[in-house]
């Protein structure tokens, strides 16, 4: 079993995100489980998702506590709160940033790092508004690169399934956070 | 929403959706309904297929459960299929307007997404919301995944208009309602096979008057009460009847109790809802280190299958009771009802009560070991109920 799970704002998409990864999984012959934070979600407010996937039925229903990978659509949360907490050793983590590699690489030696510039495709395809992008498609698309768990093809007719504004320059976003994501392989 | 993205294909979905999935697939005519969280998402993709015109059902509006469930009643009576939806408080607030459904002998469907009562104000999932209307005289299913959720909504209708009773299915609050998991969507003609439209021999009519509900002395009241029994005892049957059908022509059954791993266990967990599915991987790692550890789910708590309860835990030697919920003062639930099964058996096991998981609290796998390892060792419950984790 893969466990990941999603550090966001309220309104970044984590949990639409979430849940458009476990639909291509799905698509792709694994078992799956996604769900939110258990709470009251605001936006703005640090929101976390997980996803579960496997070749099995998945029976368990508790949070993920030790999840394989990590992504974080918001760089600040790592000022904020312990974003590793419980990430198994060479978990990959995700982050969304302008900064290189090596800018984090020193912070999370135990880790493997990937960053890509999300928010900057978001705002390039008009995604969301200039103060608060909606990013999480083109983060899929940067996850999709560095892991060979799932297609891009199937995460981008996932897209069109749950993305009903926009869904071109979603689609877009993601094939370039996959293009230029940057990873330690 | 395009219909070819619905019927027949397995989608990720929400256990709060897969409920308006079958809702949608029963082809309920009205649905009264007040949002609350964790139950407004059912409602609100049910407004949304009304408005499609992809459901065609009356969506009635109303200013509060009570509301909501006396629309409902006053739909069934007319002899229309009815569904309403609700939590915690929500469904405290309909109380009064439950009797009513049941002494109608009205075949409401509900479901009731489990929510803690406040305060401490909770939206989190516990059963005391569901258990506090044990009594009305409602069914009660109790769910474990997101297909369940839906297989349990068709098949609720069938069994409510069946027996004349009303039925609530009750899943927890976030770890079904809000997580998504691949959920089989039936064909609608499969449905329609499985679940005819309802047709009741009495019903409100403008053309043929008649009263329902009126005043009841006591030369008469004893009856209709005897009666509702009597409907209960056939739900029993008609439950396990209809989850057979259900298996012959969507090829899944999940049966009014479940058998897990309980031959030749010495030790069997009694579970209800989600804690069940982590259990089961508890159960499988204790079996593979040679411990004899069973589990029994109980899907359909009333009326309460007792003679399966009986037949399956008079065989162990101790019994463990998991319950997320409090009668305050006695024990939990679940576990008062699994005593009073089996008091007046000769061959009877001893029961150990938990009381786990209230408002949320998540439930690990190493709560449900610690259950286990406790029970094993201890020769007696010396408490009523044992509280696991307090933090004090």
């Amino acid at each position: 079993m893969v466990e990941i799970r999603f550090h966001g704002r309220g309104g970044q998409g984590a949990v639409i995100a979430s849940e458009i990864l476990a639909s291509a999984l799905f698509k792709e012959g694994y078992y799956c489980q996604t769900f939110p934070e258990f709470g009251v979600e605001r936006r703005g407010a640090p929101v976390q998702a997980f996803l579960r996937f496997d070749k099995k039925p998945i029976v368990i229903r508790y949070k993920v506590y030790h999840p394989d990978h990590i992504i974080i659509l918001d760089s600040v949360l790592l000022n904020q709160i312990n974003v590793t907490d419980g990430l198994k050793p060479y978990g990959t983590i995700l982050i969304n940033t302008n900064k290189e590699i090596s800018f984090y690489s020193s912070f999370f030696s135990n880790y493997k790092v990937a960053v890509c510039d999300a928010t900057q495709i978001a705002l390039k395809y008009g995604l969301g508004t200039k103060t608060a992008p909606i990013i999480n498609t083109a983060m899929l698309g940067a996850f999709v690169r560095i892991h060979s768990f799932v297609s891009l093809d199937s995460v981008l007719e996932s897209i069109k399934e749950y993305v009903e504004v926009k869904q071109e320059e979603n689609i877009l976003a993601c094939r370039e956070a996959y293009e230029k994501v940057r990873f330690e392989s | 929403m395009k219909e070819s993205l619905i019927y027949g294909k397995k989608k990720v979905v929400t256990g709060n959706h897969a409920v308006s999935y079958g809702v949608l697939l029963s082809k309920a005519e009205v649905i009264a309904a007040y949002p609350i969280t964790p139950q407004t998402q059912i409602v609100e993709l049910l407004s949304e297929f009304c408005a499609s015109g992809l459901l065609k059902a009356k969506f009635i509006k109303v200013e509060s459960e009570h509301s909501a469930m006396a629309a409902c009643v006053g739909a069934a009576a007319t002899g229309c299929r009815t569904f309403t939806a609700t939590s915690a408080h929500g469904l405290a607030l309909m109380h009064e307007m439950l009797h009513w459904a049941v002494g109608g002998r009205l075949p409401i469907v509900l479901a009731n997404v489990n929510r803690a009562m406040g305060p401490g104000w909770s939206v989190w999932t516990d059963q005391n919301d569901s258990l506090s209307q044990r009594d009305v005289g409602f069914v009660q299913f109790y769910c474990e995944s997101n297909q369940e959720v839906l297989d349990t909504t068709i098949q609720a209708f069938k069994i409510a208009e069946t027996c004349l009773i009303p039925v609530m299915l009750v899943l927890d609050a976030f770890v079904l309602s809000h997580t998504s998991e691949p959920v089989d969507i039936p064909y609608q003609e499969d449905v329609d096979k499985f679940l005819p439209p309802y047709k009741p021999k009495y019903f409100l009519d403008v053309n043929d008057p008649r009263a329902f509900g009126g005043l009841t002395s006591p030369d008469h009241y004893y009856e209709i009460r005897y009666k509702i029994e009597e409907a209960h005892r056939k739900a029993l049957k008609v439950s396990e009847e209809v989850d057979n059908e259900f298996y012959q022509i969507f090829g899944r059954k999940y049966g009014v109790v479940e058998s897990y791993q309980c031959e030749d266990a010495k030790l069997i967990l009694v579970t209800s809802g989600t804690i069940t599915g982590t259990a089961r991987q508890v159960i499988d790692e204790e079996r593979s280190k040679g411990k004899r550890v069973g589990l029994l789910k109980i899907r359909l708590f009333r009326p309460s299958p007792i003679s399966q309860i009986k037949e399956i835990l008079t065989k162990a030697e101790k019994v463990a009771v998991i319950d997320r919920n409090i009668s305050f003062g006695h024990s939990g639930i679940f576990c008062q009802e699994i005593k009073s099964i089996l008091y007046n058996e000769i061959r009877r096991p001893m029961v150990f009560g938990f009381v786990i998981g209230l408002g949320g609290r998540d439930v690990v796998p190493d709560d449900i070991r610690e259950i286990i390892d406790f029970t094993y060792k201890a020769d007696y419950p010396e408490e009523m109920v044992y509280f696991r984790g307090v933090r004090l």
